[in-house]
């Protein structure tokens, strides 16, 4: 015990020392979750579009004041020809085309049907996609609109119509800082938190000084122990950061408990370090340390739900986000914080963290022991 | 009463092909004495490191035993860690720590507390004390040196290990080093230490001579220069590429080596003459005086020539 005492002065006289990397670990977190959140949005506003208006009669003119009108559509220019059109698309000045071909309300009137183009530039897709569905609701909604205006009330049975209305549950505004920020925190926790414990033991390794601690009693547990307690401190200190961060900024107030939250925290924390500590035992230097850090992080954040949901994955990848540890993270982070879970109702996503905690620290410290 | 005991020691390194197994130490066996100051003396890469992690328990050994202080390297390997210092070759201190935290972090290390071992280190220390407060990092080469010894013996080690400690360290601290370590063996401490430079195998009671993972010879270093068992020549003249050249054509040379200043020599037949030498390089066309001197063998002699056989 008094050894423990010892080797954990000897860690934070180390990590007070090294001012750099000391303001770094906290003032990354802070800047990151200051403006990550605000640029990481799903929101598609200002798309540009490409109108070719073949016909210039009141109906086209009237469907095209409605996308401008929408506020997610913003008229970027007028084309004469669809070639002209598909150029601004080429030059990447418009986002999209809508086409409204010759005669397109008489044909509409007289055949009570016509026919619009939407060509959208789907070199980044997910907005292609949503800019899309955006035009087809509005196209849906100048179509209702038009219906009314040509059927005269009375003569015919009114069409039957179901009409949408919707309410966005636990986010009622779709704000999405109350969205990204639970994940990004996740994500800076365990970059932080997980990865310099790892990198802090390799460089032990690389500067022959454990070589020097091995030949002492000390235990080789207890010397992990000793690298664990400093970041495990470090990591609540940024997440107690993350927290005020979105509480007085975002002004996101989690319907559930801090309660919660901390004690999710608190075991997520033990793993990821498990998983640090684990790399720490197969690396010999801090560039290879670095690299298969890198390597996890990257697949765990990809995996972790945080951008793309998991229930849109295909199969084999929501089974890979079971064996992630930051997916129960964020998932729960979301439900306490959005949704108002109790630490009843995420006790299962409790219990896989611990389980992963044990499996990966007992791991590492058997690997510890074997190859040193 | 023998401190170490090393019998038939072998260690493997994983080989780039798999038909030559790198041998780092190839059936070692030597003793060393209590209180004896024991040289290992070998060029880089002979497995000096590979044998000092084994007997300090960093390392398991492929065959054979050992034995530190009458305990096994591999079942005791807790006694032995209380019983052993250990220098390694290079300073594996905390650099971002001071001189005093080093010594306290590791004193503590061992259950122990410097004030309690003041008195071995103390003669060392006093030259460190102005600098306590200071990184260890920011040590000069011979003060870290200094710090590192200090290290290995704040827990009062009856064996101490020093993996290359004179290394990259000026001739003047080298001086102070060994004085150093001849104090200690006063105090009774059986030192084993590891060197590439001949000079310092002088200093020692008995050296071994390692090369390519296996013991060349071992014995003190006067009996080892006394056994070399014929005389050996020293020449010198102005052009000595163009006579280590000739010398080596010599049909009665038997050995020829550029040793610094003069070429060391040794002969087919153990009495040839001075005037021998000389007729034979009249005879090649070399006509410039050469100096040819009849000397006593060093440690650097009985290696090279050890490595012959």
């Amino acid at each position: 015990m008094h050894i423990l005492l010892v080797l954990l002065k000897k860690e934070f006289t180390q990590i007070l020392r090294n001012r750099f990397l000391l303001l770094i670990m906290f003032q990354m977190p802070v800047i990151q979750l200051l403006i990550l959140p605000l640029a990481a949005t799903y929101e598609m506003k200002n798309i540009s579009m490409s109108v070719v208006d073949k016909d210039h009669s009141s109906y086209s003119a009237k469907l095209i004041d409605k996308f401008t009108a929408s506020g997610y559509f913003k008229l970027n220019s007028y084309a004469d020809s669809y070639e002209k059109a598909l150029e601004s698309i080429e030059d990447n000045t418009s986002d999209l085309i809508i086409e409204i071909p010759e005669n397109f309300e008489r044909t509409l009137i007289r055949e009570k049907k016509a026919d619009i183009l939407i060509n959208a530039n789907a070199i980044d897709g997910t907005k292609a996609g949503l800019s899309s569905s955006y035009a087809a609701s509005i196209i849906a909604d100048f179509n209702k609109d038009i219906r009314e205006t040509l059927l005269q009330p009375g003569k015919l049975n009114p069409a039957p119509r179901i009409s949408i209305t919707y309410s966005n549950w636990f986010n009622p505004t779709l704000h999405y800082p109350t969205y990204m920020v639970p994940g990004i925190l996740v994500t800076l926790l365990s970059l932080v938190g997980g990865f310099m414990a790892a990198l802090n033991i390799v460089s032990e390794k690389e500067k022959g000084t454990i070589e020097q601690i091995n030949v002492t009693p000390v235990k080789k547990t207890t010397f992990i122990v000793s690298k664990i307690i400093p970041f495990w401190i470090i990591g609540m200190i940024i997440f107690t950061l993350g927290l005020l961060i979105s509480r007085f900024v975002y002004h996101i107030y989690p319907v559930g408990t801090y309660g919660t939250l901390y004690i999710f925290a608190m075991a997520y924390m033990i793993a990821f370090l498990g998983l640090g500590l684990l790399i720490s035992t197969y690396s010999d230097n801090q560039q290879q340390a670095m690299f298969i850090a890198f390597f996890f992080l990257i697949i765990f954040i990809l995996l972790s739900g945080e951008f793309t949901p998991i229930t849109s994955m295909p199969d084999w990848a929501q089974k890979m986000t079971k064996l992630n540890p930051l997916s129960y993270f964020v998932e729960v982070m979301r439900l306490v914080m959005l949704k108002g879970s109790s630490f009843r109702d995420v006790l299962t996503q409790f219990l896989t963290i611990c389980g992963f905690g044990v499996v990966l620290n007992t791991w590492a410290v058997l690997n510890y022991k074997k190859t040193s | 009463m023998e401190t170490i005991i090393v019998e038939n020691i072998y260690k493997y390194y994983p080989a780039a092909t798999k038909k030559e197994r790198n041998k780092a130490l190839n059936g070692i066996s030597f003793t060393v004495k209590n209180g004896e100051i024991f040289g290992l003396i070998g060029p880089d890469g002979a497995g000096k490191t590979s044998l000092f992690h084994i007997l300090t328990t960093l390392l398991l050994a492929d065959g054979g035993r050992a034995t530190v202080d009458g305990f096994d390297v591999v079942k005791d390997y807790k006694q032995i860690r209380k019983r052993v210092g250990y220098m390694p070759g290079r300073f594996s201190l905390y650099q971002d720590l001071t001189v005093e935290e080093n010594l306290q972090f590791f004193a503590t290390a061992f259950e122990t507390t410097v004030e309690k071992n003041l008195d071995l280190i103390h003669e060392i220390y006093i030259q460190l004390e102005p600098f306590k407060k200071r990184r260890a990092g920011k040590l000069s080469g011979g003060m870290k040196q200094k710090l590192a010894l200090c290290c290995a013996l704040i827990h009062k080690p009856s064996v101490l290990f020093l993996d290359e400690p004179t290394t990259g360290v000026d001739p003047v601290s080298r001086k102070e080093f060994w004085q150093m370590l001849k104090s200690l063996q006063l105090q009774g401490i059986t030192t084993i230490v590891s060197t590439p430079y001949m000079d310092e195998a002088n200093l020692c009671d008995r050296i071994g001579l390692l090369q390519n993972g296996s013991l060349l010879g071992i014995d003190t270093p006067e009996n080892l220069t006394r056994n070399f068992g014929k005389p050996l020549f020293a020449l010198k003249a102005e052009q000595m590429y163009p006579l280590l050249l000739h010398m080596r054509a010599y049909d009665q040379t038997a050995t020829c080596y550029g040793f610094g200043d003069y070429h060391h020599i040794t002969f087919i037949d153990p009495h040839i003459q001075q005037a021998d030498i000389r007729s034979y390089l009249q005879g090649v066309g070399f006509t410039e005086p050469v100096e040819i001197r009849q000397i006593a063998p060093g440690i650097e002699d009985c290696f090279m020539d050890l490595l012959n056989h």
